[in-house]
């Protein structure tokens, strides 16, 4: 039966054909529905979990294929950034059952904080990638990547993109092949990495690579496809696509399945055979630099960009010198739109109050990032999972307790949980007294609500042991903890006020459910009342459903925007804002 | 056959993914090769979003260049406009003629450009359609999505009744009633 299925279902669906028994992962955009996918196949057949975070998770895979299991991890380019340790020493360990790491990439930067190219961590962690350029290549890649690590004693990257994962296109689906767990052996000198025995195994890895490469030259995943022209195309992923949308059959390929290790000779030889070899890749000169280190006379970075995704009329202009499509176009400039907080955001009232008090925010990675955007403009910095907290921590101890007086850390629940805690320790530790806000909405918003260790839910929905945020901070020294509901604003500035001034370090949990939730019920819909006066607080708010009217500067809320929160009703200081009920 | 390209677009909360999942349900049944390219995550928090949606004898490319889409089935005034220039020359725009302002233009930052349905339809084929009223109509706001995907239905070669079956598929069962409604309001305009 052929289905159409996200890139990501299709992952999944290999991943389920191919037997495997463990997936643990830690969600991030444009991976996350690898593994929610994932929970859709019965749990009497594979264990599936949202871990803390991408380094905890590999380490789950890794202990589960060293027992005997097939396993898996999946996560966004900078979670790989997170996992890179034990990652690189697994390189070492290899395998019992297969073990999959599958990273998604995002050129263009929809949904991430940078645009790094983690097919150098193949490389650098001499472990073999697949990069797969459609769904059916998704599922089917993913399942021979368990094969391929059994059969090299080593994990396998897989690598998609945003396109890809965020792709739907058909797929064959077949049944599950059950795979009987390997035995499980005490091997000390495979598994205990230690220099005398880390440094036997880098043998064995620079001698893996080696078989690894002679078997890319036969891999059914690298291909070449000739149609008899002068010029011939490298490319790999959806790179590929662009290149055969824009090039069809003027050109000859080289598909490359398999983006490390290379397979040298087909690469000469496919470059022997054409007058002209483009690279076609995006992001970074990865397959050309290999192909330049080979001494291979191809052209790539010097026609394409480095930044972004490409695009197929990208491609024929910079090869063919064909013109893109005619088109028309506005001839004024159109007001941008930037994601927003919905209606009903429980971080709203969190920044509102924030930015009335001037403070200096340490930022951090989730849907409250967006208190960077105007009309809030509260966030000073953003960097990357956790580092509000330990950043401010270094913040601070650099410019003095007056400084520490005026800035706060805002981190999430599923944030603060993936790496947040350890700043808090430090703090507390090295004598800090940073204030620490903790915006605990009760899921894991950004990503598309995903359960996580503080929401007392399995990613199956199952009921768990809930981490109870305020016994955590206190463990670990924290002794002034304070629980606020920032729709409560004036409590809320209150509380942050006092806390801020304190010698010591503390800690506020701004706790109001994400509004998306369906547990959340608002109702009604707030409306403005004579007395406004166009004092614009409200307007402050940044709220999608608040707008001014053109000309008269009278405020009106969108009823089809607003979903009767009633933030606002708190904000006006003439009690303008009336909350009606449908 | 060539390749159709369809693109979506809305601001993020206002159902375009389920007008692609139709859609893409409907051309998968008629035996094309179909891709269709989301965007999940950021951009969802109201923010511009596009769907892509192609189909033919054989896709590669996901994505809809500037200048090669044949249909734009747009869910906002602000965004139909927005993505004019991937419009094909003598392609189609269906826009419903809801306005939702973007923050630049909420906070005083910009301006709503005016007239933006007659600016279209000088240098394109449009239909302009009042689909949330319709879908209040048809019982739910909620149910512009499936009002728009009516309205498109009837550019397709895809017979009336191969829509209803996806349609039927494709939504959950317990807002059928008011689905069909929005299809059928669409389709008959
Ligand atoms: C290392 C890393 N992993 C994953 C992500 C993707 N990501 C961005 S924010 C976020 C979680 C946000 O959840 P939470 O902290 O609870 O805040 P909320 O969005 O709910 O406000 C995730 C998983 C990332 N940016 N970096």
């Amino acid at each position: 039966m052929k289905k159409l299925l996200l890139g990501n279902a299709a992952v999944a669906q290999g991943a389920y054909e191919a037997g495997v028994r463990l997936v643990s992962s830690y969600p991030g955009t444009p991976s996350t529905e690898i593994t929610e996918c994932m929970a859709t196949y019965p749990a009497e057949e594979v264990f599936v979990e949202w871990a803390p975070n991408e380094k905890v998770a590999a380490e789950a895979v890794i202990g589960a294929a060293i027992a005997g299991g097939r396993a898996m991890t999946c996560c966004k380019h900078v979670g790989l950034n997170v996992m890179a340790d034990p990652v690189f020493t697994d390189a070492y360990i290899g395998v019992g059952g297969g073990a999959v790491f599958c990273v998604a990439d995002d050129p263009g930067m929809h949904s991430s904080q940078n645009e790094q190219d983690s097919r150098h961590y193949a490389k650098a962690s001499k472990i073999p990638m697949l990069e797969p350029a459609d769904s059916a290549e998704c599922k089917e890649f993913t399942k021979a990547a368990f094969a391929l690590s059994e059969q090299f004693d080593t994990p396998v990257f897989v690598r998609l993109s945003t396109r890809v994962s965020h792709s739907q296109s058909l797929v064959e689906l077949c049944d599950r092949e059950e795979q009987p767990l390997k035995d499980y052996e005490k091997n000390i000198p495979k598994n205990v990495m230690m220099p005398a025995m880390a440094i036997g195994r880098h043998v064995f890895v620079e001698e893996r690579t080696r078989r690894l490469a002679a078997y890319a030259e036969h891999c059914a995943f690298n291909t070449v496809e000739r149609n008899g022209s002068e010029i011939g195309v490298i490319t790999a992923g959806i790179s590929y696509q662009y290149a055969k949308e824009a090039l069809g059959d003027r050109v000859n390929y080289c598909k490359l399945g398999m983006v490390w290790p290379l397979p040298e000779q087909m690469l000469r030889d496919f470059a022997a055979s054409c007058r002209e070899v483009y690279v076609i890749e995006e992001l970074d000169p990865f397959l050309e630099e290999a192909c330049l280190a080979m001494g291979l006379p191809v052209k790539g970075k010097q026609l394409f960009t480095l930044l972004g995704e490409y695009t197929p009329s990208m491609i024929r202009k910079g090869i063919l010198g064909e013109e893109p499509a005619p088109f028309s176009a506005p001839r004024e400039a159109l007001p941008a739109r930037p994601p927003v907080m919905c209606a009903g955001c429980p971080h709203r009232g969190t920044f509102y109050v924030l930015s009335k008090l001037g403070l200096v925010v340490s930022g951090d990675i989730g849907c409250y990032t967006l208190g960077a955007a105007a009309p809030l403009s509260s966030v000073d910095t953003t960097i990357c999972m956790g580092a509000s907290v330990s950043a401010a921590h270094g913040m601070a101890k650099v410019r003095g307790s007056e400084f520490a007086k005026k800035l706060v850390s805002v981190i999430g629940d599923s944030t603060f949980i993936h790496s947040g805690i350890t700043g808090l320790i430090d703090i507390v530790y090295n004598k800090g007294i940073n204030t620490v806000i903790i915006l605990d909405n009760s899921i894991t918003g950004m990503t598309g609500h995903q359960d996580n260790p503080t929401t007392g839910k399995t990613i199956r929905g199952e009921a768990t042991r809930q981490v109870d945020l305020i016994g955590l901070c206190r463990s670990v020294g924290i002794d002034h903890i304070k629980v606020a509901d920032p729709f409560d604003v004036k409590h809320f500035e209150a509380v942050v006020r006092q806390e801020v001034e304190r010698e010591e370090p503390s800690v506020i949990i701004a706790q109001r459910p994400c509004a998306l939730l369906k547990k959340v019920r608002y109702t009604g819909h707030c409306r403005v009342s004579d007395r406004c006066r166009k004092c614009k607080v409200c307007m402050k708010l940044g709220c999608p459903a608040i707008s001014l009217e053109p000309g008269t500067g009278a405020v009106s809320i969108d009823v089809t925007q607003c979903n009767g929160c009633g933030l606002c009703v708190g904000v006006c200081p003439f009690h303008a804002i009336e909350k009606e009920e449908n | 056959m060539g390749t159709m390209n369809i693109m979506i677009v809305g601001v993020g909360g206002q159902g375009t993914l389920l007008a692609s999942r139709i859609l893409g349900n409907a051309v998968v049944r008629r035996g094309y090769d179909v891709k269709v390219s989301e965007v999940h995550g950021m951009s969802q928090r109201g923010g511009s979003v596009v769907t892509y949606v192609k189909y033919g004898d054989r896709v590669y490319s996901p994505v809809i260049d500037r200048g090669e889409a044949d249909i734009i089935l747009a869910f906002e005034l602000l965004e139909a406009y927005r993505a004019l220039p991937w419009l094909k020359q003598g392609g189609k725009i269906i826009v419903n003629t809801q306005r939702i302002n973007p923050m630049p233009v909420i906070t005083g930052a910009a301006e709503y450009p005016e007239n933006i349905g007659e600016k279209l339809g000088a240098l394109a084929d449009l239909t302009a359609v009042d689909a949330l009223e319709l879908a209040r109509r048809a019982g739910s706001e909620k149910a512009v999505n499936v009002v728009l995907i009516g309205v498109m239905a009837k550019s397709t070669a895809i017979p009336y009744e191969e829509w209803l079956d996806t349609v039927r598929t494709t939504v959950p069962e317990k807002f059928l009633d008011i689905n069909l409604r929005a299809f059928e309001l669409g389709y008959q305009l």
